[in-house]
């Protein structure tokens, strides 16, 4: 069994008096494509900020490539290869669509993505690289977020509710694109509500309840009632 | 004739103010930081021109070769020694840390070089003046108008243009989402620190060869600096320029009609703006 990628030892998060996690294990394996699914509130960003740095944490209850990097600063942790695309996508309104894109490049990572591979993923965003990234729709907006992250080469991306506020369409075109997007060996963590889109771009999938891991199985094994189960906690 | 000779010399003397402005504009754009010592920082800048004329013999135009660099090093290690450590979500400590270091600046000044009003001596440039349209104007008025442009302009340049400057602005819309590219926000605020107080430099070298300045001479052109930057718009370079000729053609305007009315007049102007256009004149839209 290889080293996992990327491991979570009894993760605890607290905003100010309030726990969000509690003693959180997780393993993702180089090149896996890991789904975390949960009710509203259940812990699924606090998880992602605890990884990228956003949130730091005890060194230890995060392990990159073998290295303790729960207490590192964001922009450290962006460094070693990890890139968000948050929640809401927070684009910066200042920039430009293309230089939204290149800010994301600044790290300058060795790997296959570029401003080019980025717009031929994601056509529309070559034909409005000058706009303010306010001007587009929450559509082009997700995937200037998407293109944002994978400018800086990560080996692994997270993505929180990339689907948020969407419509299905759009929704349907961003997880096609998806496949392209984590085949060349990168490593992804996908947060997502709509349950059968994490099933099918996932390889393993782990459900989020009030802090805890309430289910932990492979995607094309697990039952929808076992998942619902783990979602709500009704017996 | 006299009016407008009033006019054209208020619109120079508004390119000192705008100096005096910018730096003050570009920190609060970058970090949100409401910089009460920027005045002594400026008054700063005279003394350590004066320092390194006096040490050298040099003109004080070629001192800002070693007072720009010192400045920029000084802002650095200002940004990350102190002031970073201000910053949050509680406005307060920023400025409160600030005026307590215009106080110890002035203190500073007050040993190092006495109460006495010090002035810096440019040669023939202070008196020399070339003659447009029946105006005479002073050449080193000119030349700061030239340099204040020049600045802003190259200040703009480094904003909108430079991948400096992206991560300037991309910090400036929020923080959180800028360290995600990789950015260390403190090492970005030392740099923005750094580029104001190089320009600051500037501006206290101009201020000490135009007039003479004593160790409390910060406060007055803080105040400017803050009418400028708010007569302009907040966040915006060329408001600040506009801003600053504002203050300064009002300045000489009501000196004319009085003597005693310069500063006033310059005041009422700032009032008068705030009252009809509380944003200044052209607002930064933010997104
Ligand atoms: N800044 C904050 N301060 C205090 N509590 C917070 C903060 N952010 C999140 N929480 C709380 O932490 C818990 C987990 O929140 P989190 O955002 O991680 O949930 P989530 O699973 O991502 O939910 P959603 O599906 O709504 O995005 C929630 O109870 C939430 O109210
Ligand atoms: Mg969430």
């Amino acid at each position: 069994m290889p080293e996992p990628i990327l491991s979570l030892r009894k993760l605890e998060a607290r905003y100010g008096d309030f726990q969000a996690l509690y003693g959180v294990e997780m393993a993702l394996n180089e090149g896996e494509v890991l789904a975390i699914i949960g009710a509203n509130g259940a812990g699924k960003t606090t998880l992602l900020r605890s990884v990228s740095g956003l949130m730091s944490n005890a060194a230890a209850q995060v392990v990159y490539h073998g290295q303790p990097i729960g207490a590192l600063r964001a922009d450290e942790v962006a460094a070693l290869g990890i890139a968000l695309v948050p929640e809401g996508r927070q684009l910066f309104p200042s920039l430009s669509v293309e230089e939204n894109l290149l800010i994301g490049g600044r790290l300058n990572r060795k790997g296959p993505w570029s401003l080019d591979a980025v717009f031929e993923l994601f056509p529309v965003l070559k034909e409005r690289r000058a706009f303010a990234s306010t001007a587009l729709s929450g559509g082009q907006q997700q995937r200037v977020a998407i293109g944002r992250a994978l400018m800086s080469n990560p080996d692994l991306i997270l993505f929180d509710e990339i689907s948020l506020g969407l419509a299905p369409v759009i929704i349907k075109s961003i997880y096609e694109a998806l496949p392209g997007i984590v085949g060349d060996g990168m490593s992804a963590i996908i947060v997502e509500q709509d349950v059968s889109k994490a099933l099918s771009v996932s390889d393993r999938v782990y459900c989020l309840m009030e802090g805890r891991v309430s289910l932990e199985g492979r995607s094309r094994d697990i039952s929808r009632e076992a998942i619902s189960r783990a979602y709500f906690g009704v017996e | 004739m006299d009016w407008v000779n009033a006019v054209v010399q208020g619109t120079l003397l508004g390119g000192l103010y705008a100096l005096f402005a910018a730096g003050l504009s570009l920190i609060f754009g970058v970090m949100r930081l409401v910089n009460i010592a920027h005045g002594d920082l400026i008054v700063l800048g005279a003394y350590l021109g004066l320092t390194v004329v006096m040490a050298t013999g040099l003109h004080p135009l070629l001192a800002l070769v070693f007072v720009v660099p010192t400045m920029a090093a000084i802002g650095y290690v200002l940004q990350r020694g102190i002031l970073n450590k201000t910053l949050g979500d509680d406005i307060l400590p920023p400025l409160l840390v600030t005026f307590g270091l215009s106080v110890i600046l002035q203190n500073l000044f007050l040993e190092g070089y006495t109460a006495d009003p010090q002035k810096m001596n440019a040669g023939a440039l202070e008196t020399a003046s070339v003659s447009v349209g029946g105006l005479s104007l002073g050449v080193l008025p000119l030349l700061t108008f030239g340099i204040a442009i020049f600045v802003i302009a190259s200040l703009q340049f480094i904003f909108y243009r430079t991948p400096l400057g992206r991560s300037f602005r991309a910090v400036s819309d929020n923080q959180e989402i800028a360290q995600l590219m990789g950015l260390n926000k403190r090492h970005i605020f030392g740099l923005a620190m750094a580029l104001a107080l190089a320009v600051t430099a500037i501006a206290g070298i101009l201020l000490g060869i135009r007039t003479s300045f004593d160790p409390t001479a910060g406060g007055a052109r803080l105040i400017y600096g803050f009418e400028a930057v708010i007569i302009g718009g907040l966040g915006n370079l060329w408001g600040t320029l506009v801003g600053g000729v504002i203050l300064g053609v009002a300045q000489t305007v009501g000196a004319k009609i009085d003597p005693g009315w310069q500063l006033l007049a310059g005041h009422i102007a700032f009032l008068v703006v705030l009252a009809i256009r509380p944003n200044g004149l052209f607002p930064r839209v933010s997104g």
